[in-house]
């Protein structure tokens, strides 16, 4: 007789993973693979989180009792925070857990790592990973209560940073028919704009563009449902939505780009740049902006730039699907009562 | 004289043309005789073969046996070879312990011989320490017992370096066993480079980087007259250069892994590290050249790539896991898996794990005839079975095909005569 653990057989990682069998979210890992419903709904539920700046924080007690681990294999400020003060809004008990720093320095394995953490007894991991399907890996391999939530996976996924952006756009276009959405700059090593594109593809617009260099423009991505374009110019002619995406800094390494100051010439959004899109075009980025390498100041703080409003949304999506992964009917009441 | 008499099999020995009903005899452990009609040898001891195929020894050109890593044992490793009707096992040098002096080489046959008795041929390093940078002492490895050597899955410092390998061995009369990668074009690339790469966000390798590496070693074997073979090609574009250098009149010569023939990056779509192999596995179109220049010939030999590793480290996310199949017992089914799938028939099949790979390691093996060494398998063709992570026999418990039910099986492994297998 064969001594299988289950957890201990390596195997594949479908994204089907974060279904239950009657389709309720149980990990959040990707969005390729979810049904338009299901996006909406977290768009909705979302909607319901939505704080305004000016009101004071209403807390839900939906997580009340619940243990959130960020697990942060990489490094992260925003992405972070707006997890952990979407568990706290929730109610629940959320541990910080720098991995860089730890075991996973010391050789230990990510198994023994989730192993480990999974018998102090919390019920959700949110992880970044610098490896692409980390967050499946530990999904499958982990305890079964527990639920993951990608927070950003090597060039692959970052599921909750699509859904807030799918958000703002919906706040400021009233559907999502009929937009034209380009999506400039590091695609190459982006999973930002992965994610985007899944997003943007399952919630029907009429058309996703990307814009790059050769270099940052990955082989295939038209197959993901994209127009490519290797001119800004041309790429940003009447689009609604621009997504300006970070360029990392050491991309100007391994013969990626030559300097940044002719990705700013070449790539970089200026006003006058904005120009070429519909007037009530919206620009959005997430974070962190990097003035004058992919972005005009005036831009990024200009008329049409609801960057810090992707910020804010960026809270309440979180809460949405952390309160969905966790989902229960009752929650539904609690919110609605 | 010990006698041993295989009666009433189906004799499939495509070197001498022969696919017959009838008795084969072994007499102190070569082939004696092979005969259409019914035989009886007094004092000889019986096999009835009724309904079952004899047919040459699996020589299998490319494995890893990682025995130095303690991922395996030889003794392991041989078992599992001879179970799956492997007589010849051709050792790939490695980093951890690589073969690059005698003293290794006499090692591996020794632990071999008194293990079990599957033969390892050992391919020797071009380099010490596989560093791409000294040569080797090619003519004692040679001396040895050495069938080639390789530089494995390592670079050399420069291309003078391999060209000078290539003549030297040229001048010990050992052929090169060469992996085509440029692995200035791998990067941190573990999958196919191409729209799954892309999708999965995860580091391609494109196929340039065996073009051109291809291309460099072909150039090379052209210029130093040495005898190159081409150790698992991976794309559409390499079986074509293949095909033209070939023509040109190149001493070449090439295998393919197996599981190449029936994986391909869709495989990888749902990040199964078990897939996780190098070259990776490319596109359909590149299997489907593949199985193209396996039926016209550009493509020599199926081997395994047995590369047997713990199961840690598969159990890791894709990249961060390490790359290989163990390989060893899916070596014949998947081969014979393309005759059912009509690739080749299956003499030519046969014929590229036992008659050609004996050509290339320049061995009187992979036949039948009269007078060679009785290395042979004995299969039962209706037999069905499914692969069992837990009953493979391997170290190695990585494969992707567990579960996968095949018809037909080894059920006895002959070396020099002797059972090789651990089948009652």
């Amino acid at each position: 007789m064969s001594i299988t653990n289950e957890k201990l057989v390596p195997g594949a990682l479908p994204a089907s993973l974060q279904l239950t069998q009657d389709g309720q979210l149980k990990h959040f890992l990707d969005i390729e693979g979810l049904p338009k419903s299901l996006l909406t709904q977290i768009l909705d539920r979302a909607e319901q989180f939505v704080t305004l700046p000016s009101n004071t924080q209403k807390k839900f007690p939906l997580l009340r009792g619940r243990t959130v681990m960020n697990l942060f294999f990489e490094n992260s400020t925003r992405t972070r925070i707006t997890f952990e003060l979407a568990a706290q809004r929730l109610s629940a008990d959320i541990v910080n857990l720098d991995i860089r720093n730890s075991s996973a320095s010391k050789g230990e394995s990510l198994l023994d790592t989730i192993r480990n953490l999974e018998a102090m007894n919390c019920d959700m991991f949110v992880v970044r990973h610098h490896h692409s399907s980390a967050p499946h890996f530990i999904a499958r391999h982990c305890a079964p209560h527990i639920s993951v939530l990608n927070a950003g996976d090597g060039y692959h996924a970052h599921p909750t940073q699509a859904m807030l952006d799918m958000l703002t756009i919906r706040q400021h276009k009233q559907s999502f028919e009929g937009l034209v959405v380009a999506i400039n700059g590091d695609i190459r090593h982006s999973r930002v704009a992965r994610s985007q594109i899944h997003a943007l593809n399952t919630l029907g617009v009429k058309e996703v563009r990307v814009i790059a260099p050769g270099t940052l423009m990955p082989v295939g991505i038209e197959e993901m449902g994209v127009k490519v374009f290797t001119s800004m110019d041309e790429g940003l002619k009447d689009v609604d939505v621009v997504v300006m995406l970070r360029l990392q800094k050491e991309r100007m390494r391994g013969a990626m780009l030559p300097s940044e100051k002719e990705y700013f010439s070449m790539y970089g959004l200026t006003e006058k740049r904005l120009k070429l899109a519909k007037p009530d075009a919206i620009v959005m980025h997430p974070g962190p902006v990097n003035r004058g390498v992919e972005i005009d100041s005036s831009v990024a703080d200009g008329p049409q730039s609801v960057i810090m409003q992707q910020v804010t949304n960026g809270i309440a999506v979180r809460m949405a699907v952390m309160s969905m992964v966790m989902g229960t009917r009752a929650m539904e009441q609690q919110i609605n009562g | 004289m010990a006698k041993l008499l295989f009666k009433n099999a189906r004799i499939l020995d495509p070197a001498n043309d022969v696919d017959q009903l009838g008795d084969l005899l072994v007499i102190d452990g070569k082939v004696a005789s092979v005969s259409s009609g019914p035989s009886d040898i007094e004092d000889a001891q019986v096999v009835e073969a009724s309904g079952k195929w004899l047919m040459p020894g699996i020589i299998d050109l490319g494995a890893y046996v990682r025995h130095q890593e303690l991922k395996a044992t030889v003794e392991s490793e041989s078992a599992a070879a001879a179970n799956a009707g492997i007589t010849h096992l051709c050792c790939m040098p490695e980093y951890a312990k690589p073969t690059d002096s005698t003293a290794e080489v006499n090692l591996i046959h020794d632990k071999a011989s008194k293990s079990g008795k599957v033969r390892f041929a050992v391919i020797g390093a071009m380099t010490e320490g596989l560093k791409g940078e000294q040569l080797t002492n090619m003519g004692g490895l040679k001396k040895a017992g050495c069938i080639a050597v390789s530089q494995g899955h390592h670079k050399f410092i420069s291309l003078d370096v391999m060209r000078k390998a290539m003549e030297y061995a040229k001048t010990c009369e050992l052929r090169l066993f060469l992996h085509p990668l440029e692995y200035g074009l791998v990067g941190e690339g573990c999958v196919h480079e191409g729209a799954m790469a892309t999708r999965l966000g995860l580091p391609g390798v494109p196929v340039t980087s065996e073009t051109i590496a291809l291309s460099n070693i072909l150039l090379l074997a052209e210029q130093t007259h040495s005898n190159v073979h081409i150790c698992r090609l991976s794309s559409a574009a390499g079986v074509d250069m293949i095909r033209k250098a070939k023509a040109r009149g190149i001493s070449v010569t090439a295998d393919v892994a197996a599981h190449q023939l029936h994986l391909s990056e869709l495989d990888i779509k749902d990040y199964n590290p078990l897939c996780y192999t190098l070259p990776p596995l490319r596109a359909m179109s590149d299997q489907a050249a593949l199985r193209d220049g396996l039926k016209d010939g550009t493509i020599d030999a199926i081997c395994s790539d047995h590369q047997p590793h713990h199961i840690d480290a598969k159990l890791a996310p894709f990249q961060e896991a390490s790359p290989g199949i163990s390989a060893l017992e899916t070596l014949l089914p998947l081969t014979l898996q393309l005759v059912e799938d009509g690739v080749v028939d299956l003499k030519a099949a046969i014929t590229c794990l036992s008659a050609t790979p004996a050509e290339i390691i320049d061995k009187e093996a992979g036949s039948l005839s009269v007078g060679n060494n009785a290395d042979m398998l004995l299969y039962d063709p209706t037999l069905n079975w499914t692969l069992d992570a837990s009953t493979i026999f391997s170290n190695g418990k990585n494969t992707p095909f567990v579960g996968r039910e095949f018809i037909g099986k080894v059920i006895q492994t002959y070396v020099r005569g002797q059972r090789a297998d651990t089948y009652s």
